[in-house]
């Protein structure tokens, strides 16, 4: 027998087997996971300035609905959602507006601005909102939600955010 | 340690018997042509892995196909490679298994006792074509759409039953998301399936009879 301290024949194959296998499951290992999880991990862009055209085109006091659409794929498939803006400009100035959202914090049906009594009214469950944005009356828990928005050589970019 | 838990398992489910029955078999000196059968399982197990990958991400409708095949190549992490092994391991596999149906013609290895590998071989090799000729149509592609029309046309030209043979390939008169769907449902069930039961029975009889050796002059 060899000095014990020496690596034996039998546990260097053991050792080269253990290591090259180890090799070959890494690169069979992390393609596979990587294929499985990658759409998981994959990040969508969820943030755009949205322009909204000339803001002397937006009459003052009364809130005005702006629609737009915005496209997400997912895999092999592509879904279009609808969003609506309600502009409110309060005075001339280029940041005199208010931008809100017209998705009820309740349940997120559509609210509707309603020129005879100055809310948002939400149909749904009888959701009212002021011109501000805060809740008057009705189940939602949260004001509407506000747009952060800006006004670049005379267009209104309101910022979308996806939830 | 791992030699304990070796023994521990091996005491209750015999790893050491089957083993020895099934890798150390007694093997005549034989040539390279030899390996091509064990090289075949190993294409299947590899499209059979490969292809359950696949199966992660494919749509088998004809609207969602196409585009389902282009997110795995360009939207997945390594679907490319993933498809590219699925894809030229089904050439290979067709190959390798033709390579062994010629050699065991040839060395005369169908002979009694093993009618009944031959036998199942010969099935074996129509299930590996059936899966090629199946799966060809499910990237969903020109070339797919029309090399499965003239395929399907093909078995339409036999006497008698032609259009009927036809007919229950495209599931319809037509080539339609009905033949999408079945040529789907008979490349991930039907034929995988059939080919390992009768791996299982080819397996068995050649664990059971040995494999055959190089046939020689004196043997005359």
């Amino acid at each position: 027998m060899a000095d014990s301290h020496e690596v034996q024949r039998r546990d260097f194959v053991n050792i080269v087997l253990v290591g090259i296998g180890s090799v070959i499951g890494l690169i069979i290992g992390i393609p596979a996971i990587a294929y499985l999880i990658s759409p998981a991990v994959k990040v969508q862009e969820k943030e755009a300035w949205i322009p909204l055209g000339p803001l002397d085109g937006y009459p003052l006091d009364s809130p005005v609905l702006f629609s737009y659409t915005r496209s997400k794929i997912n895999g092999w498939e592509k879904t279009v959602n609808s969003y609506g803006a309600y502009i409110w400009r309060y005075g001339e100035g280029d940041s005199e507006l208010r931008v809100y959202s017209n998705m009820c914090t309740h349940l997120s049906c559509r609210v509707t601005w309603k020129d005879e009594t100055n809310i948002y009214f939400c149909p749904c469950h009888d959701g009212r909102f002021n011109k501000e944005g805060e809740v008057v009356a009705g189940p939602p828990p949260r004001p509407l939600y506000e747009y952060e928005h800006k006004v670049d050589e005379g267009i209104l970019f309101i910022k979308h955010m996806e939830a | 340690m791992t030699t304990k838990v070796i023994t521990w398992l091996d005491q209750r489910l015999g790893l050491t018997a089957i083993y020895n029955l099934v890798l150390d078999r007694k093997v005549p000196k034989v040539n390279w042509w030899f390996t091509f059968g064990s090289a075949s399982l190993f294409l299947f197990v590899l499209q059979g892995v490969t292809g359950v990958f696949l199966a992660v991400y494919y749509v088998p409708d004809p609207v969602k196909a196409y585009d389902s095949v282009q997110f795995i190549m360009n939207g997945v992490a390594f679907g490319w490679l993933i498809r590219g092994i699925h894809h030229w391991g089904a050439t290979l596999m067709v190959i390798f298994v033709f390579v062994h149906m010629l050699r065991t013609f040839f060395m005369g290895a169908y002979k009694f006792p093993r009618e009944i590998t031959w036998l199942t071989g010969v099935v074996l090799l129509l299930a590996t074509l059936g899966m090629g000729f199946t799966g060809y149509l499910l990237p969903w592609n020109q070339r797919a759409y029309w090399a499965t029309t003239v395929g399907t046309e093909i078995a339409g030209t036999a006497p008698l039953i032609g259009d009927f043979i036809l007919r229950i390939l495209r599931g319809g008169a037509d080539l339609s998301a009905v033949t999408l769907a079945r040529f789907f449902a008979v490349h991930i069930w039907f034929l995988p399936a059939v080919i390992i039961a009768l791996i299982g029975v080819h397996m068995y009889l050649i664990i059971r009879l040995g494999i055959s050796s190089v046939p020689t002059d004196d043997e005359q």
